[in-house]
């Protein structure tokens, strides 16, 4: 029992050692670059930190850390079925498009409208993501690949809708979805300065929802079971085929939930204005957070915080960019940081193990002589 | 701790074998001795010098060859440029690399043909050309690990030719096996590793396969004999006229399942023989589900499950121990008490109502480890870094935990050591009184004979031959495995006296 809350222990560690080791070598790697720069990183990090910590700082990297999360989610529902589902970006995209079209030609009570805005989304988000889940598993076609070309395809598709006089109208130089009626605006979290989109709410639900899923319900581990082996999934009953357009299906319409939080809380409509690149940063948050529910909060938390306070360095006289480097740098240091981990945890449970096992036949070699 | 206070002395020029239970520590050892893992303390002494290895390169260039018990060959090369990649700068890769491979080849009778593609190469050609490679790189010593595994009885005695020729030649063979028998033909030495340590030593002319396990498992030896019949009338399994053809790489299409036609009974154990690769895998993975058969029909229970998914077969009581269990039966990463659970999710007590119970399947792995003796400090470790007979226990108590009907066993236990061995011989026998049926596939000859009560022959895709347990001989069933024989095999008398007489005339030489 003793040994067991070791290892437990150990695992503890090992979880909470990748992260903290990918962020200190970027740290480290990023402080080299501001010195090549030649500017301090320590007064870098300091501005950063002031200004991160200012109440308005805090909503603003709250109600941005809200899409990143639910992008994350839908990217972690891949990777734990071991699909790298890149088309996050185009799925949200598109998803939000034809919510905001829905969405602007009805006017319902609030209570009906949006629930039915967010299913469109959630049903555009999975049908097209469950369009390369059918290639893959019908045509054999990388899901890395497919769900690239659509992003290309869906941002045709919306391009080819949002003109004037087609899905779209025009105000001054944008061109943008009609507007949701009133009733289709979610509830806002007032705070002393700015409030906070109440669509946070629901992208916690989501990730509770998501952890409930895949750690207590026998499909979640039919998912994970596909996700760390295909063969033994398929020998133990699953069908692989199935599981992998349902977890498509899934990432897509979680991945639908992205652009609700913008759509329903501050721009009303879609335009040319509409954020785009959440898709992919959700790819970085579910690398930092490990697909799990928590540690992707904190992630999308810390990458809002670089956002926020790399406007700040400009002011202070450092390259905007060092942010997008600090970025960059972290995810390659969290891919291998985890791989380092993961390796050394397997093996020292496996040397672990071994030793413990030796030790017990020891015991009772002696207790066999002693009889 | 894998190894601690092992001693061994191999004397040039002879076979030494070295056998223990699996987990013993014989791989650790043989890593050791061949550059892949460092010592934490003590030294290997090659022709009286003292010598630190520490890569395989170190050990191939003091002359110490390793045959790996699986082949690493490239199947879309030819034998001779297998044998010269990575050691171009020998003989080249051209005239002079092909005389020398002749050159050995003649000398201690491999009769290998350089330009021969590795994938038109039967099993014990393929070893053939694994222990030329490692001559090839000038190898005065060699590591041979559990290299009777894959062959049948008549590919043994080829091989065991082989290794009388390269002693003969002065080249000193260390044998890794599990297989007693075959130790005792083959080895002048024998080293007996018991729980990471050497327990002992034997001289095979003075000692019986009996003595020498029980020095392995340091207790009564085991053997796969079923006492009394438990067959019924009542069939479990029927598999009518069962077809499957599939494409093989070069996209020719061809039937791997032809006209398959068997019953098992409740209370029986049905053997397929057969040298891997004849179809063995598909049938299994028709009965499972795991794959479509083009024509045929397999019941159990009277109920037609031909087209049935793998999971409705595994609710309707279908247990199955696969082959290979690192790709079928286990999730390497998981911990134990997930492993318990895959393969039965939908059923008690790993779940309820769409929900996993994971309080009531840790419970459940608790037992299993507990009954089927599987040793490991806990379930929340992960089941890769239990030794490859724990986790057949953990896979055979958790298929056994939900009572089958009919039990799948492929090569029960591969792998697997003696002790774990009986264990698993007991529970299926156990198992089998109470009116399991069992399909066993084994490459295992021995335990083929000794725990079916039919055994059928597979050749090429087609139940081939038929015989009975009681009295076929291993030697007999091994020359139906390669078609010479087919139909129904009678036990000859006069045969099996001659082939003691040549196997002791080989023991003598």
């Amino acid at each position: 029992m003793n040994a067991l809350k070791k290892l437990d222990k150990n695992k503890l560690i090992l979880a909470v050692a990748a992260p903290v080791l990918a962020i200190v070598a970027a740290l480290v790697v990023t402080s080299i670059i501001i010195v090549a720069t030649g500017k301090d990183p320590i007064h870098a990090y300091q501005v950063m930190v002031d200004f991160g910590s200012k109440a308005d700082s805090q909503v603003w990297i709250i109600n941005k850390a809200t899409p990143y999360y639910l992008s994350a989610l839908a990217v972690a529902i891949g990777f734990r079925m071991n699909l790298f589902n890149i088309g996050v970006d185009g799925q949200y995209r598109i998803a939000a498009f034809f919510a905001a079209v829905v969405g602007g030609a009805l006017t319902l009570p609030g209570i009906i409208q949006i629930p039915v805005i967010i299913i469109v989304a959630m049903i555009v988000g999975a049908i097209w993501a469950g369009i390369a889940g059918l290639l893959k598993t019908t045509r054999g076609v990388s899901e890395v690949i497919s769900t690239i070309m659509l992003n290309a395809i869906g941002a045709a598709v919306i391009a080819y809708f949002l003109q004037d006089g087609r899905l779209a109208e025009k105000e001054g130089n944008l061109i943008h979805t009609p507007y949701l009626p009133d009733s289709a605006h979610f509830f806002e979290i007032a705070t002393a300065t700015k409030p906070i989109y109440g669509f946070v709410l629901i992208a916690a639900l989501a990730g509770l929802v998501y952890w409930f899923v895949l750690n207590r319900s026998r499909f979640g581990f039919d998912l994970r079971t596909v996700g760390q082996s295909e063969s033994a999934a398929q020998a133990s009953g699953v069908n692989v085929k199935r599981m992998v357009v349902t977890s498509m299906l899934l990432s897509g319409a979680m991945a639908g939930l992205v652009g609700m939080p913008t759509l329903l809380g501050v721009s009303y409509n879609y335009g040319t204005d509409f954020p785009a690149g959440i898709g992919f940063t959700g790819i970085a948050i579910a690398l930092l957070g490990r697909n799990h529910p928590i540690g992707m909060a904190l992630g999308a938390l810390f990458w809002s915080f670089l956002d926020r306070t790399g406007t700040q360095l400009e002011f202070e006289g450092y390259a905007q960019e060092m942010v997008g480097v600090i970025q960059g740098v972290i995810v390659l240091c969290v891919v291998i940081a985890y791989e380092i981990v993961r390796r050394y945890g397997l093996k020292a449970q496996q040397r672990k193990v071994g030793e413990e096992l030796a030790a017990q036949a020891r015991k009772s070699d002696k207790a066999e002589v002693s009889a | 701790m894998a190894n601690h206070d092992i001693h061994l002395t191999v004397r040039r020029g002879s076979v030494h074998a070295l056998c223990g239970e699996n987990g013993a520590g014989k791989s650790t050892l043989m890593k050791i001795l061949y550059g892949m893992q460092k010592p934490d303390e003590g030294t290997i002494t090659l022709d009286g010098e003292q010598v630190t290895l520490h890569t395989p390169g170190d050990a191939i260039a003091r002359g110490i060859g390793m045959v790996h018990q699986h082949f690493m060959l490239a199947d879309n090369l030819t034998v001779l440029e297998n044998v010269v990649l990575g050691a171009e700068k020998l003989h080249g890769i051209g005239g002079k690399a092909r005389a020398k491979i002749k050159e050995i080849s003649d000398a201690y009778g491999l009769g290998v043909r350089p330009d021969a593609l590795v994938e038109d190469l039967g099993v014990a050609d393929r070893q053939r050309v694994e222990i030329l490679k490692v001559l090839y790189r000038g190898a005065r010593t060699l590591i041979l690990d559990e290299p009777t595994a894959v062959l049948v009885p008549q590919e043994v005695d080829a091989l065991f030719d082989n290794l009388r020729e390269l002693k003969a030649e002065g080249l000193t063979v260390i044998f890794i096996s599990h297989k007693l028998g075959e130790v005792l033909s083959v080895a002048d030495d024998i080293t007996v590793i018991r729980r990471g340590t050497t327990v002992g030593t034997a001289v095979p002319s003075e000692t019986t396969p009996k003595q020498l396990a029980e020095l392995m498992v340091g207790s009564e030896l085991p053997s796969p004999e079923t006492r009394e019949s438990t067959v019924t009338d009542t069939p479990m399994l029927t598999v009518e006229d069962l077809k499957l053809s599939a494409t093989d790489p070069d996209g020719v299409v061809r039937a791997v399942l032809d006209g398959i036609s068997l019953t098992i009974h409740k209370g029986e154990v049905l053997g397929i023989a057969g040298v891997e690769g004849n179809g063995q895998a598909e049938l299994v993975e028709a009965i499972m589900g795991m794959r479509d058969p083009d024509a045929g029909t397999v019941t159990l229970d009277g109920t037609d499950i031909s087209h049935a998914p793998t999971r409705k077969r595994r609710e309707d009581g279908i247990g199955y121990i696969p082959e290979d269990r690192h790709r079928h039966g286990l999730l390497l990463e998981a911990p134990l008490w997930e492993n318990r659970i895959l393969g039965h999710v939908t059923e008690k007590p790993n779940s309820k109502k769409g929900f996993l119970d994971p309080k009531a399947a840790r419970a459940d792995t608790e037992r299993i480890v507990r009954e089927y003796d599987v040793r490991t400090p806990g379930i929340e470790v992960t089941a890769a870094s239990l030794s490859g007979g724990n986790q057949q226990k953990l896979i055979v108590g958790r298929e056994m935990s939900h009572l089958p009907k009919l039990l799948i066993a492929a090569h029960p236990t591969r792998g697997v050591d003696v002790g774990a061995q009986a264990q698993i011989w007991d529970q299926i026998r156990e198992a089998r009184h109470e009116g399991l049926a069992v399909l066993l596939i084994s490459a295992d000859l021995d335990e083929l004979i000794g725990l079916s009560d039919n055994l059928r022959v597979m050749f090429r895709g087609r139940l081939v031959a038929d015989a009975d347990p009681a009295t076929i001989t291993p030697e007999e069933l091994g020359s139906a495995m390669t078609g010479a024989a087919t139909g129904h095999l009678e036990h000859v008398e006069a045969d099996d006296q001659e082939q003691d007489q040549e196997q002791e005339g080989g023991d003598k030489a």
